[in-house]
């Protein structure tokens, strides 16, 4: 089995796996760190994003050995301590939950696009959430979390 | 008392944090020490005899702990999986109902079907194993859709059951509504297809079963709507062990929407194989595996006619349903069709004369059952597209025609010719502020503008009702329900004053952990985070009936009304006897008691200290704050309003714009408005997903589902929904102590029919659901 090492949240980790484990395996099964969800086997539902080296990635459509080395980070990794992320808080404020399934990997890519998007309006908000599926919201609060903490992260 | 987090309040949820930490605690997120996995071998024929099983390689496998199958369980006397409720059919006979073992013993009855299950050391090493059962299928004849199955040349699915018919059920008075059929100024008739949809709650379905041989325990820890009624049935017709001994955990559970109220061959399996084997077992649905054997949602073909004096009035209505409900009778399958559909068929309207005939049908399928509306949904299609379409034939306005229609303001409590009791509403209110929010009188002009550019506009509408907070015990049981629909609430004080609520109920998304709080910091005045909402577990909770039908609070926010009631007389007891006054003197409000006239008073807090140290206390009370209440609805609540939707469609393209969405409801009395509008949003997604894109579709020649994958079934995605312009309006419920209705899914059962309306109004011909772009440019282009 290869050794495959990255960096999860600031720590380092390490771990003997077997060629085929998928990011999400790794991450989930092996860190423990079950935040991080499976909600499809085609990579469309989103629910597995995590960032590597800065950008979003369906940990689901990674093979652990893929991040030899990478930065990762997890829903775990986002606040700093006690203080949520802008985005983390958007969330709950605005309703932007319901089941909470999709809710870590929504909030993963909502960051990522938010990072790298300028004037962000309620259409390319909707386009950037593509890749992700939520069954409850509708998603009309979840773009309105994202509006709010656009706002919150660009102040 | 005026209370920021009481009732009326948008309390942000107390249940978010951990959620949007990563600290939720779904199934998968759970191992347990020394932890197997199951992985399912399942069919790969829509229908077949199995000749043999060889399991001898795959037992060798690297790390397989054994192989379990059908004849294993059924030597170990684990009942069939069952129906709970009993429809009798126009002829006075009972439902048929196949037997269902959990795992298949000799038929294979559709795709997925459960045939053995894999327990290995990893995951890795199940999936492996399960390639090499080797397992020696005879095809048989196989039927998809519910026309055929009840065709006369159809192929017999369960040999005892002729026809494929489970049963020919009615409802209403057939010779008052064909008198008006034959005696009407005009007739509307119609053919509609309800869409096959699969339910896609984002958490897949899942089971882990652990075995505690020191007190022959068994802990399940599943996905569930309602984990006493896994409990019971797994207990006393599954025999998977007597109820004391099994304890069913539902944790945090990712979505519902009806899918996960039922019991499953997945669930039933894990629970009996964990203590055979002596080993916790996970099983974790794949997407693939929800899709295959999830229980699906609505199928039905109808055929209406509704009848209209000259004037618009509705004079008659009949509707005859065949319902596909799959290969098996799921758990309550048979109702959905029945007394969840066409005891809605009244609409919001005065109908003098309804018939209703329903013929169910098994297929070569995955079993149907309810899906967030459950019948309502189909119900509400139908009336809304056949006043609809009334109101063209006739050159009516359809707002007009409805308000014609509408049961007025004064007329409740209003019986119906299809046994629902209406308690209360005002839909000429509900839609009147629709066509004001939407700017009805300006449609022209907009579809005018549309014109210029090429594009065709159209508006629909829905006034939907629904029946919720299911439902009075003894109501469902001279129906044929199996069980009672009460529910339970314990409300326990803690010495210093904090509360912890034990709920019956169960939230997988709806925010009881909120909603049921508020409830309590408002009558009894502790602070919001002073208050714990428990639920999900048997060996927690008081014995409850769960998530479903819109009933969490109608019905279990009741039970906790009562239960506080409880927790009133007798802290009136205990202050009277602190206070040195007499109890009827005890005034309370908001947690605080008083002495009338006076400014003499104790805090619930205080009052709930004394229970525990009862040092100067009544002699004739007991010690401790804890009650407990069950509550049985006195009726079902009807919630109700008007959608109206505006589209726009690209006749080059076939696209279909949502331009505007406006939506009235009434839910009585509102606890939080802010999870309300979130729950009507996510309904109207849903009921959108089935009008424009979500379809089920099972290959006709080789059984396959072809919409197996989020590749190929169409989730609704962000950029297909619109933002949608949502009010309420208020008639309070008057059968239930807080006058509520329920809103979970209103949604869901409005827009079908709104959708539909507004896409038909803008090609001026029919289509069925879903609407895709193939379609509506084929009815576009004129094809």
């Amino acid at each position: 089995m290869p050794t495959v090492s990255m960096t999860v949240n600031g720590k380092q980790v390490s771990a003997d796996v077997s060629s085929n484990t998928l990011l999400v395996t790794f991450i989930r099964e092996n860190l423990r760190l079950t935040g991080t969800h499976v909600g499809c086997d085609t990579s469309q539902c989103g629910a597995c994003v995590v960032h590597v080296n800065g950008n979003s990635a369906k940990s689901c459509t990674m093979l652990a050995v893929q991040a030899e080395g990478a930065e990762i980070t997890t829903i775990e990794g986002l606040a700093k301590g006690n203080d949520l992320h802008p985005m983390q808080k958007s969330f709950q404020e605005n309703h932007g939950l319901q089941c909470g399934f999709c809710t870590t990997g929504m909030i993963m890519s909502a960051v990522d696009l938010v990072n790298k998007s300028d004037d962000l309006d309620d259409t390319s908000i909707r386009e950037g959430l593509e890749g992700n599926i939520c069954r409850c919201t509708g998603y009309q609060n979840i773009v309105k979390s994202i509006q709010a903490a656009a706002k919150e992260m660009e102040a | 008392m005026t209370n920021e987090t009481g009732i009326g309040a948008s309390v942000r949820r107390k249940e978010d944090k951990r959620f949007i930490i990563g600290k939720g605690r779904y199934l998968d997120d759970i191992t347990k020490p020394g932890q197997t996995y199951g992985y399912f071998v399942r069919s790969p024929y829509a229908h077949a005899k199995i000749n043999s099983i060889d399991t001898s390689e795959a037992l060798n496998a690297s790390g397989v702990v054994d192989i379990l199958t059908g004849p294993d369980m059924e030597a170990d006397g684990i009942g069939p999986i069952i129906c709970g409720w009993g429809i009798t059919s126009k002829d006075g006979t009972p439902h048929k109902a196949p037997a269902h073992p959990a795992l298949a013993v000799s038929h294979v009855k559709y795709v997925g079907h459960q045939v053995a299950l894999v327990v290995a050391e990893t995951l890795q090493e199940a999936k492996d194993a399960a390639e090499l059962v080797e397992i020696d299928y005879e095809e048989l004849p196989h039927v998809i859709e519910v026309g055929d199955a009840l065709a006369s040349d159809a192929p017999q699915i369960h040999d005892d059951i002729p026809g494929n018919l489970s049963f020919d059920w009615e409802i209403g008075d057939r010779a008052a509504a064909e008198q008006a059929i034959a005696s009407a100024h005009h007739v509307t008739r119609m053919d509609l297809r309800n869409n096959r949809l699969i339910p896609n709650a984002m958490e897949p379905r899942a089971a882990l079963g652990e075995y505690d041989a020191g007190t022959d325990e068994i802990t399940l820890y599943t996905t569930s709507q309602n984990p006493h009624v896994h409990r019971l049935v797994l207990s006393a017709f599954n025999a998977v062990a007597p109820e004391h001994k099994l304890r069913v955990i539902a944790p945090d559970v990712g979505g519902g929407f009806g899918s996960k109220i039922f019991i499953y061959s997945e669930e039933t399996v894990c629970a009996w194989a964990t203590k055979k084997l002596n080993r916790p077992i996970k099983w974790t649905a794949e997407r693939s595996e929800s899709f295959l054997s999830d229980a699906h949602g609505r199928d039905h073909e109808t055929h209406a006619e509704m009848a209209f004096d000259a004037d618009g009035k509705i004079l008659g209505f009949k509707v005859s349903t065949k319902a596909n409900v799959g290969c098996y009778l799921s758990t309550f399958a048979s109702a959905v069709p029945t007394y969840l559909y066409g005891t809605l068929l009244n609409g919001q309207y005065t109908m003098p004369a309804i018939y209703c005939e329903v013929q169910a049908g098994f297929t070569n399928t995955a079993p149907v059952d309810a899906y967030r509306g459950a019948g309502r949904p189909e119900a509400t299609y139908v009336v809304e597209r056949m006043i609809e379409v009334g109101a063209r034939e006739m050159g009516i306005d359809p707002g007009e025609i409805r308000k014609r229609n509408f049961i007025p303001p004064d007329a409740y409590p209003y019986e119906t010719p299809v046994i629902m009791a209406y308690d209360s509403g005002n839909y000429a209110l509900a839609m009147d502020k629709a066509q004001a929010a939407i700017d009805y009188s300006g449609f022209e002009a907009r579809k005018a503008e549309s014109a210029q550019r090429g594009k065709l506009r159209g508006i629909g509408y829905s006034a939907f009702i629904e029946a919720c907070g299911i439902a009075p015990s003894a109501a469902v049981g001279s129906l044929g329900a199996g069980v009672g629909l009460w529910e339970s609430a314990q409300v326990r004080f803690n010495p210093t004053g904090s509360v912890t609520v034990f709920t019956g109920s169960h939230s997988h998304g709806q925010g009881h952990e909120t909603t049921f709080a508020q409830i309590v910091s408002d009558q009894l005045g502790v602070p919001i985070d002073q208050v714990e909402i428990s639920h999900g577990d048997t060996g927690k909770v008081p014995f409850g009936m769960g998530t479903y039908g819109s009933r969490s609070l109608a019905v279990g926010g009741s039970a906790i009304m009562k239960a506080i009631d409880k927790v009133v007389e007798k802290s009136k007891k205990i202050a009277a006897h602190t206070l040195e006054a007499s109890v009827e003197d005890i005034e309370h409000s908001g947690g605080v008691f008083s002495v009338a006239g006076t400014d003499k008073k104790m805090t619930m807090a205080e009052i709930a200290f004394s229970a525990y140290v009862p040092h100067n206390y009544p002699a004739d009370v007991e010690p401790g704050m804890d009650e407990t209440a069950f509550y049985d609805p006195l009726n079902f609540t009807f919630p109700a309003g008007t959608h109206i939707a505006e589209v726009e469609i690209d006749p080059e393209t076939g696209t279909t714009e949502i331009l505007d969405w406006v939506a009235v409801d009434d839910f009585g009395n509102v606890i939080n408005p802010m999870i309300v509008e979130g729950q009507v949003h996510g309904g109207l997604a849903q009921g959108i997903g089935q009008a424009l894109l979500e379809n089920c579709v099972y290959d006709k020649e080789s059984g396959q589902l072809l919409t197996g994958s989020y590749m190929d079934y169409c989730m609704p995605r962000a950029d297909d929904l619109p933002t949608f312009r949502v009010e309420t309006i208020n008639t309070p419920c008057t059968t239930n102590p807080l006058g509520v209705k329920g809103c979970g899914e209103a949604g869901a059962i409005s827009a079908p029919a709104a959708l539909m309306n507004a896409i038909t109004n803008a090609l001026g011909k029919e289509i069925d659901m879903p609407a895709t772009p193939e379609k509506v440019w084929r009815a576009a282009q004129g094809l």
